[in-house]
């Protein structure tokens, strides 16, 4: 996160960073400083609690006071409505870093006699940017108005000279606004707010819902102009860049045992590489997390840390099962080198998924991260879906220089060539699995069916699970024969 | 800016004290607005709720807290504290038929 002011535009833009995890990143910097924001969206969809958050987080981390300006919910609905995401506003509002003006009108109330203005709601903001001298403001919503008056055209005209006197003022204002139909805001917003506008969209596919935040316009400045999947969870927005990462990340020629000799041997003598993205796939029963725990326990043993992301088996399953082939995950896992998630991929949404991991590796900061199975997500979603989670997954791991191990199970019958959710190619390494007969007998085959940058074997290898450990045995050719 | 007109002598209310009326008109400075809605109001109030009324007249650009506490938003803004239920009316006041029914005034008055 990013807390300098972006002047990488010819202009000079000057920015302010919102603080909140990925929008300065797919923003390059932050919002226009000094002017108005338009945040649109359908109801529930988080407008609320991103202006919200752009206060608290201009509060918290750059000691920006800030006022928020609510025409729909009393001040008490509100902070009962933001405490489930860790904001303490009463404490801001002590210290004088937040100032919340709740305004509240209702037509039926009201009678029109004559001319008037709304120079109460200027005197209202005046007096609430003095009281803490506030460099941010947060309107939720203006178009409370449409609804509470009668005269459009005078709400319009003061919406332009609100918007002319915000500017003047210099504070840096988030203005939230409902979605319209065909339109960015129904009514119209966007005419006032021309230098940034941003829409919020929550939708519902496969009974999952996914939120997403696009930067429509963004006047002056290079944006990311894709839909990035955001989170709000207990620590408020997180929004996850996909292409913001880019493919700069540094390739490194280092490389990192399997934890399996065989297989390093056939991955040109010394491994996976260092940062890469590594897949396994096959069928049930061939290895696949007996692979993945070697390679953890290599780890470990090397005094590294590991993530076991585990999607189908509780970590004292997985740790007893692969004690029986020799591996003892147990001393790595009580001095916690090796850390297990396991969970439920029913649980949560891709989003949630994703977060959780990152989440995760951002607080144990492993050198290998371990998913088995990925396939266990392809309920979960459509898998384009499970593509874009992996995509961004993958790429914060190579970020961050993580080895990545996938392992995917293919279906009794299928050609596991097929069946990997459109991730083999994102991965550096695919390695396959599956059931060989020969002589009679029914062996596991393990095959390297690509692996970038490396001199790799082309042998497909019986791969003995064995109270030994595990070790990959080179067939003779005429004896092979694959099952499908 | 505070302006009384008539009754301010409170402890001489009318026994019947739901035909007593308190009457805060919110304005932001002494602009033409300003002063066009308290003359309307005055005029409004002298011809119909003679001697049962008391005016207050709050500048918000002086007691900017006021707007806040009497959620003030449109200026001029008149409410009726007395009699309950509180009524509010936005504008000049120009419209004087509008006004009386805005307070229910034309109803209450004999």
């Amino acid at each position: 996160m990013s807390n300098t002011i972006s002047t990488s535009t010819p202009h000079h833009l000057a920015k302010t960073p919102t603080g909140i995890y990925g929008i300065d990143e797919i923003t390059a910097g932050g919002l226009p400083q000094g002017r108005p924001t338009l945040v649109a969206g359908s109801a529930g969809c988080g407008k609320t609690l991103l202006a919200m958050e752009f206060l608290v987080r201009g509060a918290t981390l750059y000691n920006e006071p800030g006022v928020f300006v609510t025409f729909e919910e009393s001040p008490d609905e509100l902070m009962d409505n933001v405490a489930s995401l860790g904001f303490d506003l009463d404490d801001l509002r002590e210290r004088g870093l937040l100032w919340i003006e709740h305004i509240y009108l209702e037509r039926s109330e009201i009678e029109e006699v004559g001319a008037y203005t709304l120079d109460g709601l200027f005197i209202r903001l005046a007096h609430a940017f003095e009281r803490i001298g506030a460099k941010r403001v947060a309107l939720d919503t203006l178009e409370v108005l449409f609804s509470g008056l009668r005269d459009e055209a005078l709400i319009r005209a003061e919406l332009r000279r609100l918007f002319r006197w915000l500017k003047e003022r210099g504070v840096t204002a988030v203005v939230t606004a409902e979605r319209g139909d065909g339109t960015i805001t129904r009514h119209g917003l966007e005419e006032y707010v021309a230098d940034c506008v941003i829409v919020l969209d929550h939708r519902v596919t496969s009974q999952l819902s996914t939120r997403r935040i696009r930067i429509v316009k963004y006047r002056g400045t290079m944006h990311g102009t894709n839909e990035y999947p955001f989170l709000i969870d207990q620590h408020g927005f997180t929004v996850f860049p996909i292409t913001a990462l880019g493919l700069d990340y540094d390739v490194g020629t280092e490389r990192i045992s399997t934890g399996v000799a065989g297989l390093d041997e056939m991955l040109g003598g010394s491994g996976y590489y260092k940062g890469s993205t590594v897949l396994i796939s096959g069928t049930a029963g061939t290895g696949k997390t007996s692979l993945s725990s070697a390679f953890a326990a290599a780890a470990c043993a090397r005094g590294e840390h590991a993530l076991f992301v585990a999607f189908e088996e509780s970590p004292a399953q997985i740790m007893r099962n692969v004690r029986s082939i020799g591996i003892d995950l147990r001393p790595a896992f009580t001095e916690q080198y090796l850390h297990f998630h396991a969970v439920r991929p029913t649980l949560a949404g891709l989003e949630l998924h994703l977060a959780t991991i990152t989440d995760q590796i951002a607080r144990i900061k492993p050198s290998v991260v371990i998913i088995d199975p990925i396939t266990s997500l392809i309920s979960q979603g459509f898998n384009s879906e499970v593509r874009a989670l992996f995509t961004r997954l993958i790429d914060f791991c190579k970020q961050h220089g993580i080895t990545l191990l996938l392992t995917s199970l293919s279906e009794m019958g299928q050609d596991p060539e097929g069946t990997d959710i459109g991730v083999s190619s994102l991965v550096d390494s695919w390695l396959l699995v599956r059931n060989l007969e020969m002589h009679g007998k029914r062996n596991r085959g393990l095959y390297i069916l690509k692996s970038r940058g490396m001199a790799h074997s082309n042998q497909i290898r019986k791969l003995v699970l064995s109270s030994e450990g595990i070790s990959l045995i080179e067939i003779p050719s005429s004896s092979l024969q694959l099952t499908s | 800016m505070s302006e009384q007109n008539g009754s301010k002598h409170l402890p001489d209310l009318p026994s019947d004290k739901s035909e007593f009326w308190i009457l805060r008109l919110y304005v932001a400075g002494h602009t033409m607005r300003s002063l066009t809605a308290i003359a309307n109001l005055q005029a409004i109030c002298e011809e119909h709720l003679p001697d049962k009324h008391h005016i207050e007249v709050i500048d918000v650009i002086e007691d900017p807290e006021r707007a806040s506490t009497d959620q003030i938003l449109a200026l001029p803004t008149l409410i009726r504290a007395l009699p309950p239920p509180i009524r509010k009316i936005i504008g000049d006041l120009s419209n004087t038929e509008r006004v009386l029914v805005g307070l229910e005034i034309a109803q209450r008055s004999p």
